[in-house]
């Protein structure tokens, strides 16, 4: 593989839930090496389409490949063997509550490896130092805030040294301090441990600042791809409408309804009675 | 109305069949589970340490009130030194094992419900998958085991401190001959009995620990989803304990 050969390359995939198309026709190639930002409005399927990568959802139709396997159609073990090498950062960060921040850091290791509690001590305290949380290593999931859960998840998910990193929208409810970490958490681990890292976001002006080239999604299908600068200067009306924050444009205010006034004046209830 | 009924009951079948091949998923797991013992000791701790003070505090108030009952009854035929007798059989036999079951179910059972819902509301289990561990192997197993191995424990020591409940009332109280009252009951109780309180004990602790493991795994991700899984798994827990009661008690009448 080259370094311009995508590492996670997705063509005309086809997903739906219970009759609901989410994706269709969606094309997306990912570089090794970058921050990959994926926006779109919410219900466009961001989260979807993470677990469309990892395998824990099945596309209907389309090919996706990931690091040179092909999630469609293969085994559990061939996608638990995969997902080893990918770590993933859930939206609350979904630690395990049972057990410590030090014991959830050491989780995927114990699983995974027969290390020496020596070693194990040593890795796991080093992650912890990189997010800065070395010294909550005896609290328990329930004793920290947000940032800091997020942060040991992260911190979990580098633990078995991945080559691509995803993020289920890391902002999400976090102070501009909190969110101004992760930001510098997740540039930073990428150009040091030479990751590909995949950003799930929306919000716009942090994710943009931070990413290297952002695809925005909307109707099930890629809409707009490019640098953050490119995206910006785009003249298509979508993304000016999400990158400006716009509440009415091809992305419509209103939820799909009967005319306004005829349900007004409905006498016998309408479609409520 | 009918159709309801007919709904629910296929709906009904669909789910024990659900449950069926969720069992067959979780023993092909437990020889590997076996091999990380301190997961299940924990979880023998969590299902049986803990359910210890409401199991013994149960167990002696059914044998107290046994031994009062029983010698109301006994002393109308002036066989009230086969008190000891009756209570022993009643708890080893019966009691012992479908109480405690019912018991376990609402301590044991709800906790493990909530407790792997919960986990599935957080996210947790998917984390595992994404670490790519088995939630299967790592959470329901250890937890299914020890729960397997809690509830005979729990039902022995049930059935022996209802024993002493009900010397303490009939001996002590109704001043029952305590030499009668003991050797009368090594006399009568025979293996049989003890193997019948085993048998339902262990098929007991295998229904509840997978009704329990069951519905929490697939609770819905929601609070409300989490309450639906844990109102269910007492509710279940209780009606198949008692039928498989009866399936259990007539075949040993056999």
């Amino acid at each position: 593989m080259n370094a311009t050969s995508p590492i996670i390359d997705l063509r005309e995939v086809r997903y739906t839930v219970g009759g609901r198309v989410i994706f269709d026709g969606l094309d997306m190639q990912i570089l090794p090496g970058q921050v990959t930002a994926v926006m779109g409005p919410s219900g466009t399927g961001k989260t979807t389409l993470l677990r469309l990568i990892t395998g824990q959802a099945t596309a209907d139709a389309g090919s996706i490949d990931v690091g040179g396997v092909a999630v469609v159609g293969a085994s559990r073990s061939q996608v638990y063997a995969l997902r080893q090498r990918m770590g993933m950062l859930f939206q609350n960060g979904a630690l395990l509550t049972d057990i410590s921040v030090f014991e959830n850091v050491a989780f995927p290791l114990r699983e995974h490896t027969r290390l020496p509690e020596r070693l194990i001590r040593q890795l796991v305290l080093t992650k912890l130092q990189a997010v800065g949380l070395r010294g909550a290593a005896g609290l328990m999931p329930a004793e920290l805030s947000g940032g800091m859960a997020r942060r040991v998840a992260l911190a979990r998910a580098i633990v078995m040294d991945p080559q691509i990193l995803l993020y289920d929208e890391p902002f999400v409810g976090l102070d501009p301090i909190s969110m101004g970490v992760i930001l510098r958490l997740i540039r930073r681990f990428n150009d040091a441990l030479g990751l590909t890292s995949i950003v799930v976001s929306h919000d716009v002006h942090e994710i943009t600042a931070v990413a290297d080239r952002v695809f925005l999604l909307s109707g099930g299908r890629v809409v707009a791809q490019g640098t953050p600068q490119e995206l910006h200067d785009s003249p298509s009306d979508i993304v000016k409408q999400f990158v400006g924050g716009l509440a009415d444009g091809p992305v419509p205010f209103h939820y799909p309804a009967p005319d306004y006034f005829e349900e007004l004046l409905a006498r016998d209830g309408g479609r409520f009675a | 109305m009918i159709r309801d009924f007919l709904d629910s009951l296929s709906e009904s079948i669909e789910r024990l069949g659900d449950t069926v091949r969720f069992l067959a998923r979780i023993l092909a797991q437990v020889p590997s589970a076996l091999l990380r013992p301190q997961l299940i000791f924990d979880q023998i701790y969590n299902a049986g340490a803990l359910s210890l003070v409401i199991i013994m505090l149960s167990g002696l108030f059914v044998g107290m009130v046994l031994g009062l009952q029983g010698y109301d009854l006994l002393q109308r035929f002036g066989s009230e030194d086969a008190l000891g007798t009756a209570a022993a059989i009643g708890l080893v036999r019966e009691l012992g094992p479908v109480v405690t079951a019912l018991l376990f179910a609402g301590r044991a059972g709800t906790a493990l419900a909530s407790e792997i819902g919960l986990m599935r509301a957080t996210d947790q289990l998917s984390a595992m998958e994404m670490m790519a561990v088995d939630p299967v192997r790592r959470v329901v197993v250890p937890r299914f085991v020890g729960g397997v191995i809690a509830m005979p424990l729990l039902a022995a020591i049930f059935s022996m401190i209802g024993i002493y409940g009900a010397q303490l009332v009939g001996v002590q109280v109704m001043h029952v001959d305590a030499g009668s009252f003991w050797s009368q009951m090594q006399a009568s109780v025979e293996l049989r009995d003890v193997n019948e309180g085993i048998v339902k004990s262990v098929v007991f602790g295998i229904a509840c620990s997978l009704i329990a493991v069951y519905q929490g795994y697939h609770s819905e991700p929601t609070a409300e989803g989490v309450g639906t899984a844990t109102t269910r798994t007492v509710v279940t827990s209780a009606v198949i304990v008692l039928f498989l009661d009866y399936l259990i008690t007539a075949f040993f009448l056999k």
